[in-house]
């Protein structure tokens, strides 16, 4: 096991070293324009754009940069560990940046997470016994409805209806729970649940299905012939089998939603990681998207990882060697 | 309560299951009526879809009964088990009556280990305590023959052989030293060399615990190795019923002679092996008169139209729904037991 996790910790290495060097390749096949003219201001003459270029490392070719960049974040800068360099624009510290806004990005993904969690695995549940009822027409009618409806529209529609008409939540924006728990909570329920809305709807299908499957295995029978209550059935037997690949799913969409909860953080102006993400393209501000990029890939590889792990827990037939 | 080899345990009578379905009502069992006593091992032979596990699932009630119409009497204990309310027959389930199935890869739990699903078959049914079940688990492990029980109960299944799977699934079903055990094809699933083990198994079982066993099978080599009676199955209904050794010896059916001429057995080659011609009828639509009409070589005038009763066509025969006259009958059976000995 722990050469298994050696060896799986090493190439997540190479997967982000590599994740970074396309990110790199990318930014400078973009036709998007010389990031120097941009801080340059109107009508520059050649000997301030150099300038420019030599003060952002822009003079070098995009592999010395590459491998400066890493060099930078195993030794550090200025700014601390890791380093990840400052940015075109503000010429602040992307470690800092990203300090700043992670927690923002951290407590959404919590908050929806866990809501999603519960409501889809239930809902799942009870649509899978109470299979054909009208129970379960409802919750696959909703899950239909939270899959196909966009993010952005629902964020909207929340926005107006609980923060415009009823005043329940406390609108966009971002409040520190340092500064105002009540604050944070208010501002932060409304992205919670709007965000969990469509992972619960896939949970739910995935864990009805899932669910009824394994009802259908031989060993459920064996269950009910041992005289078990029903109860016993589906939530010692069924259940067990039903939410391992739920484990790994969940895993990974955590890992996702680290760089890609753009849309919900846009439309409830929380600036967190995506949105620095989305602002760092937009602006060819390399530094960074590269600390996002970076922090993104890191996630969904370890959280692999994890899963991973947590899976030879949950099925004893896995065994890693 | 004392008990007895010979006392009777389960009279079940008219039992019948339909499914129905959206192309029509599958009529999976119809009329099957039959005894079992303490100390008897009765074989239910047929082949696929004759109704035969279907009958046991319906007793045990293990069938869905949103999707199921079961009528007839199945009588335990004085108790009518179909017409129980369901958490009384959960209570019958596993500790009165309990049951082995087919495919032992299957019908274990993989993520639970071996122990802890026997020890939980007994909590099932007792206040006893994690420990205790824990132990009485070890303690039957190793009555069914699982070396170093103790350790190995600690295993989980796919650590087990298929044969020890199945000991496993049989330690689980005497946790509570029931009356009846259904053996419901127990031996199909493994090699040829465990399966004489797990069938002596089954029979050691049913003597040291004085219990009626209902061994379900497709195989006549099962049943003629541990059957005290026999009753053979055809499109859900019975076709011959009687003791092990009249049935093997005085076959009355011409669908037993069938079963029983495409048998192997050490004596007969294989290209004296008779397949019974056609197959099974679809139960959606069965056959008018006697379901197994349409591939008898001797069938005659009424077989089309009415279904012959079971009935005891003679002194000193048993239980057939055939109309062919008794002479006829002994006549052809005669014939055939030449051919076999020639």
């Amino acid at each position: 096991m722990t050469f298994y996790i050696a060896r799986r910790l090493f190439w997540t290495a190479i997967v982000v070293a590599a994740v970074i060097a396309i990110t790199f390749v990318v930014f400078y096949l973009l036709p998007a324009g010389d990031p120097a003219l941009r801080f340059a201001g109107k009508n520059p003459n050649p000997q301030q754009l150099e300038l420019i270029r030599e003060r952002l490392g822009l003079d070098h070719p995009w592999y010395v940069q590459f491998v400066k960049f890493i060099k930078n974040f195993f030794t550090g800068d200025q700014y601390g560990w890791p380093g990840l360099g400052y940015t075109f624009a503000g010429q602040s510290s992307v470690l800092h940046l990203i300090l700043d806004r992670a927690p923002r990005t951290l407590f959404l993904i919590a908050g929806a997470a866990v809501i999603w969690l519960f409501s889809g695995v239930s809902i799942g549940i009870i649509s899978a016994v109470r299979r054909r009822t009208l129970i379960d027409r409802a919750a696959m009618g909703f899950a239909l409805f939270g899959i196909s409806a966009p993010v952005f529209w629902l964020g909207l529609m929340g926005l107006y209806i609980f923060w415009r008409q009823l005043g329940w939540s406390s609108g966009t924006g971002y409040v520190s729970p340092v500064d105002s728990i009540t604050g944070f909570i208010g501002h932060m329920w409304l992205p919670w649940v709007v965000l969990a809305m469509l992972y619960a709807a896939f949970y739910a299908r995935m864990t009805r299905n899932n669910l009824l499957e394994t009802l259908g295995e031989d060993y459920i029978r064996t269950a009910r012939a041992k005289g078990l209550t029903e109860r016993q059935v589906i939530f010692k037997h069924g259940l067990r089998a039903s939410l391992t690949p739920i484990v790994t799913m969940f895993g990974l969409d955590i890992a996702l939603l680290v760089g890609g909860a753009v849309i919900t953080e846009s439309v409830f102006n929380l600036q967190g990681l995506g949105y620095l993400a989305i602002n760092g393209a937009t602006t060819q501000d390399l530094p960074t998207v590269l600390g996002v990029v970076l922090l993104a890939a890191l996630a969904v590889a370890l959280m692999n990882l994890v899963v991973d792990i947590l899976y030879a827990f949950i099925d004893p037939r896995v065994r890693y060697a | 309560m004392t008990s007895s080899s010979g006392d009777r345990l389960l009279d079940v009578r008219g039992l019948t299951v339909r499914f129905p379905t959206s192309d029509g009502i599958v009529q999976a069992v119809s009329d099957v009526s039959f005894t079992l006593s303490r100390g008897e091992t009765l074989g239910i032979v047929g082949e696929s879809g004759s109704g035969k596990s279907v009958s046991n699932l319906a007793i045990m009630g293990l069938l869905n009964r949103a999707r199921t119409v079961i009528s007839g009497e199945v009588e335990f204990k004085g108790r009518d088990l179909l017409t129980l309310p369901p958490d009384e027959l959960r209570k019958v389930r596993g500790k009165e009556i309990a049951m082995v199935f087919q495919d032992p890869f299957a019908c274990l739990h993989p993520m639970y280990r071996v122990g802890a699903q026997i020890a939980e078959a007994f909590t099932a049914h007792s206040d006893a305590g994690k420990d205790a079940a824990w132990k009485r688990a070890v303690e039957l492990l190793d009555h069914v023959g699982i070396p170093n029980a103790k350790s190995r109960a600690r295993d989980y299944p796919h650590q087990f052989s298929g044969g020890m799977r199945q000991r496993a699934m049989i330690a689980m079903a005497l946790v509570h030293n029931p009356d009846i055990l259904i053996c419901d094809e127990p031996t199909t699933a493994l090699d040829v060399t465990v399966q004489a083990q797990i069938l002596e198994l089954i029979e050691d079982v049913k003597r040291e615990f004085d219990i009626g066993v209902i061994l379900v099978t497709h195989d006549l080599g099962v049943v003629a190795e541990t059957a005290t009676s026999v009753m053979v199955m055809y499109a859900g209904r019975v076709m011959e019923y009687g003791p092990a050794a009249e049935i093997f010896r005085k076959p009355q059916h011409p669908y037993a002679w069938g079963l029983l001429d495409s048998m192997p057995t050490i004596e007969r080659r294989l290209d004296a092996l008779v397949p019974i011609e056609g197959s099974p009828p679809s139960l959606l639509a069965p056959p008018t008169g006697c379901p197994f009409h349409p591939r008898c070589p001797y069938r005659f005038e009424p077989c089309a139209i009415e279904r012959p009763p079971l009935e005891i066509p003679a002194d000193g025969a048993h239980l057939d729904a055939c109309f062919l006259p008794y002479e006829k009958k002994v006549e052809l059976g005669e014939q055939r037991a030449k051919k076999v000995a020639a």
